[in-house]
């Protein structure tokens, strides 16, 4: 979120799309009433009738997949319409610069386009630049080449009645939308956008979330309270666990995983470090080699020197994409031989699950470390397999709670909160923290002793966390917060981290959640700031340096007026020289800097050169769709990987129809561990359905309660039929078209158990991330005989 | 310094961190107070944050004779103000679970049973099994002759329900060990 929870209260008109708040994120909706409750709009935008929607002040049924055209016809309303906020726009964004005169789009295609390599070449996604490299602009917002009118051509294609045959949403709706929504473009108005996996979960993921973005600049809705581009995430430290980069791409804080290519320290930092000639722009990512060494520093301490590069070759190098679906075929071609899972359920959450629980049928061992006996570590005991034949050493680690350890997590709002422990686990059962310091301390002594491959890495790991049996968590936490090697105190803040191995940081994002002042996210002062907008700045701690709004830079004028003087996240006091409210995004006067400290152009990019499929979103059907993609002979994201050969099936719409979509219910919870052992939530949601509206169910005898069976491509589940008003049949170009639901959380162990609804998806993500696209595949149901 | 109810509980998680940040004690009404006196009189208290969506709503766990006799919203938080959903609500019954995991299991090549092990044999072991993949499977330069220094036979998944100090732990030392098929929870 670049916002938080309980800045929701300030939005004068929310949009909850692509996420059912009120069901998924029950308390996240206590702030919405708030802020309906003193006048503000509600938009809902689902293909389904949620308990969201039916809050809602304009419900607006999408259907699955078409989000990117319903937000560019938003969009172009508003750019027509003159609701946009054209100040903003050139003080903020880059609508103003000029991009280089080959830049075209043509078919559903942008020019670069490598047919066979399925991949852009960008290099005419660029700015147009002056005699000192900066980028030409004309704040007129004119020039048939600046990016606004690049952008107004490029959706004008989208007007409302071609968005009403994609999207299948009524056209009085959509105006009604744009109108709504349009009026956050006023000065002093917010609007925010709240999103979930509705959003993410396509093979157009990113562009999704983009276009949000994008919306939310044209009417100067970023850095404002009440506004934002707020995912709501849905695992209680997803965000953490991002932050500290479980993730192949990236290292903690959102640095660069180094790639084959950086094959110094010195290559690295001048690939990765970025460069503005712009005397105005922050740039803040010109201070990447002070993390990278600190961060080098904190993982191996003594062993990183200036002389062996800080260690850097310790760092594996990658060379291709490494994210979920790849891992699992290759574990499925028999190239991965060990996994460990840490809390993770594959067997019911990955996509395509029947092949990835045959492709854990081909590892040597496994080691699963969870609350609850998982349909993961099982995999080798189901009634479709022979434990006889697999070969799997399997490890089942029974893990502690999180009342039974002490620690910290990060919300959605990028609050760190931390957690104590009120009891002891149960029986054996462990912290990951002690299962991991163990394992390391384990695979240190193994290989002192006996070498091994490029044994350095591990021996020379610094790795102290206390004499005691249980590791000392406080110090794992002033080991991310970073110190002064030299005096040996923690680091105040990321503003005193250097490039010559004078101190460390695990993540120089949480630099200042752990200084000599004490543990931050501890903190627990109930007071709200000076500005009463309710951002609690002493209450717990959250990156950047507490931080509760980001860009806030814009949400004032080039003078630092505020433009909502009612509800301000910063101003500046001209008389005493200093910002008040918030913590700015850096300390310099009004005016003297960008307010995207983050882009070296210092401007929030509605032209986005650095995505794999366009500098704008546009319009792709997903890989399953009954429909012809009625903007462009492209059928689907021309980018997106899409895996051929064994259990990778793909529907056609005559054998399948009928389009589907997976969600989340109230009382459970993702792959369904936490929840499906919990008789109380068990009684609540007992069981495995499919929603579908009435004439589907009228059209093939099927009545509520009915068990039915949904088939795809990959496989076939059955589940009971709730014949619902909530689904309706989608209008598009001109036929109708039916969609059904399906929550995903079931298994087959646990309280209670039913089908995954994830055998039925498929092996296919978005072209910049990878995420699944669980929210749209096609599927046909029956009744079951 | 007269503490209430909530101004004690704070000091004494102070206390836990070693240092203290502030001092707040707050003035509850007492008919709250007394409300909330009554199911966990006796009880030690600490608090927490949820473990399921990411809205990171406050909670207090109370403790008796080390077991958790009840969990609530923390009325103080200023997220929930003392609101749950209902699988915060039903979060108790996480502490209290006789389906929950407590011994180390393993199931060998082959076998349609699990066995009770203990943490030394399966520490090691896991080690050991980590140690032969990784080595027999090591890639110090590629086909080009370039460092890369990885490991493309072990996968790590999963970490989103981990505290962060141990993500950090497992990022660190899945790094250490050339681990590039790193994922979790925040990819899917």
């Amino acid at each position: 979120m670049t916002n938080h929870w309980i800045d929701i209260k300030n939005a004068d008109c929310i949009m909850i799309i692509g996420s059912n708040a009120a069901e998924n994120h029950p308390v996240s909706f206590r702030w919405v009433t708030k802020a309906m409750e003193k006048g503000a709009k509600l938009i809902n935008v689902d293909p389904r009738f949620t308990r969201t929607s039916s809050k809602a002040d304009i419900y607006a049924p999408l259907r699955s997949g078409a989000d990117i055209a319903f937000i560019n016809g938003v969009m172009n309303y508003i750019i027509e319409n003159n609701l946009y906020d054209k100040d903003y726009l050139v003080d903020n964004t880059n609508a103003s610069f000029l991009v280089n005169e080959k830049f075209s789009f043509k078919n559903g295609l942008y020019v670069g386009y490598n047919k066979k390599k399925k991949k852009y070449d960008k290099k005419y996604w660029r700015y147009q630049l002056d005699e000192n490299g900066i980028p030409k602009v004309d704040r007129t917002l004119q020039n048939p080449r600046c990016v606004f009118q690049l952008l107004r051509k490029h959706l004008s294609r989208y007007n409302l009645d071609e968005v009403s045959a994609i999207t299948g949403t009524p056209k009085h709706l959509l105006l009604e939308v744009a109108k709504i929504y349009g009026a956050t473009g006023a000065k002093g108005k917010s609007g925010t956008i709240m999103y979930a996996m509705g959003t993410t979960q396509h093979t157009v993921g990113t562009q999704n979330v983009r276009s949000y973005a994008m919306l939310q600049l044209l009417l100067g809705n970023v850095g404002i309270a009440g506004g934002g581009i707020n995912a709501l995430r849905g695992e209680s430290n997803v965000q953490g666990s991002t932050d500290m980069a479980l993730l192949f791409h990236i290292l903690p804080g959102y640095l660069k995983t180094p790639r084959v290519e950086d094959q110094s320290l010195k290559q690295y930092l001048e690939h990765w470090t970025p460069k503005s000639a712009d005397p105005k722009s922050a740039n803040w990512w010109q201070h990447t080699p002070k993390y990278m060494v600190s961060l080098l520093k904190a993982f191996w301490g003594e062993h990183a020197t200036k002389g062996n590069q800080f260690a850097y070759s310790y760092m594996p190098k990658v060379s291709e994409n490494y994210s979920h679906i790849t891992m699992f075929e290759a574990m499925y071609d028999g190239k991965i031989k060990g996994l460990i899972c840490m809390g993770q359920n594959p067997a019911v959450g990955g996509p395509n699950v029947r092949k990835e629980k045959k492709a854990l049928e081909k590892l040597d061992w496994l080691v699963a470390v969870d609350l609850w006996e998982t349909e993961t570590a099982s995999f080798w005991a189901t009634p479709e397999v022979d434990p006889k034949k697999i070969k799997t050493e399997v490890f089942m680690l029974p893990a502690a709670a999180s009342m039974e350890k002490e620690g910290s997590i990060t919300n959605s709002g990028r609050w760190m909160q931390w957690r104590y422990q009120a009891v002891h686990p149960p029986g054996d059962a462990k912290s990951d923290l002690w299962i991991l310091d163990k394992l390391a301390k384990q695979l240190k002594k193994l290989y002192k002793k006996d070498g091994g491959a490029f044994a350095e890495p591990i021996v020379h790991l610094n790795w102290n966390y206390g004499p005691k049996e249980e590791p000392n968590v406080h110090l794992v936490a002033k080991e991310i917060n970073g110190y002064d090697l030299v005096t040996g105190k923690l680091v105040p803040s990321f503003g005193k981290l250097k490039d010559d191995g004078t101190t460390s940081s695990g993540n120089w994002l949480y630099c200042a959640s752990y200084t000599e002042k004490g543990n931050m996210a501890a903190r627990r002062d109930p007071r709200d700031a000076t500005n009463k907008i309710g951002l609690y700045p002493n209450w717990s701690w959250c990156w950047p340096v507490n931080r509760r709004i980001i860009y806030n830079r814009a949400s004032c004028d080039l003078k630092g007026n505020p433009h909502a003087p009612h509800k301000y996240v910063v101003k500046w006091l001209a008389d005493e020289k200093k910002w008040v409210g918030d913590v700015p995004d850096g300390g310099w006067p009004p005016g003297t800097r960008h307010s995207f400290i983050m882009k070296p152009e210092g401007h929030a990019r509605l032209f986005g050169f650095g995505l794999a499929d366009g500098p704008f979103p546009e319009h792709y059907e997903p890989l399953e769709s009954p429909v012809k993609n009625r903007m462009s002979k492209t059928q689907i994201n021309p980018v997106t990987k899409v895996w051929r050969g064994a259990m990778n099936e793909i529907g056609n719409k005559k054998k399948y129809p009928i389009i589907a979509t997976t969600y989340r219910v109230t009382e459970h919870w993702q792959a369904g561990q936490m929840t499906r052992n919990n008789a109380w939530l068990v009684e609540l949601m007992p069981d495995m359905f499919v929603e579908m509206s009435k004439s589907l169910a009228k059209s093939k005898r099927i009545k509520h309660g009915d068990r039915v069976k949904i088939k795809t491509a990959r496989g076939e589940i059955t589940a009971y039929a709730v014949v619902t008003e909530r689904f309706q049949a989608f209008k598009l170009n001109g036929r109708l078209y039916e969609q059904v639901g399906l929550p995903w959380h079931f298994g087959y162990k646990g309280l209670a158990q039913g089908f995954s609804a994830n055998i039925l998806t498929p092996h296919v993500g978005d072209a910049n991330t990878m995420i699944p696209e669980y929210k749209a595949f096609l599927c046909n149901v029956e009744k079951e005989v | 310094m007269k503490l209430s109810r909530r101004g004690f509980l704070k000091v004494t998680g102070a206390a836990t961190t070693g240092a203290l940040l502030g001092n707040f004690a707050f003035n509850r009404k007492s008919s709250e107070a007394y409300a909330q006196t009554l199911r966990t009189r006796y009880a030690e208290e600490s608090t927490t944050i949820c473990p399921y969506c990411a809205v990171g709503c406050g909670m207090i766990v109370s403790v008796s004779r080390g077991k958790v006799i009840n969990i609530e919203g923390d009325p103080d938080h200023p997220i929930n103000q003392g609101s749950l959903c209902s699988k915060g609500s039903a979060l108790f019954q996480v502490a209290n679970n006789d389906r929950r995991m407590t011994k180390v299991l393993y199931r060998a090549p082959y076998s349609d049973r699990w066995e009770e092990k203990s943490w030394d044999w399966t520490i090691s072991r896991i080690a050991e099994n980590i140690k032969k993949t990784r080595d027999a499977n090591w890639v110090g330069k590629d086909s080009k002759g370039r460092v890369v220094n990885r490991v493309e036979a072990i996968g790590a998944l999963g970490g989103a329900a981990l505290d962060n100090e141990e993500c950090y732990l497992w990022s660190k030392l899945a790094r250490a060990l050339g681990i590039v098929y790193l994922e979790h929870q925040a990819r899917i």
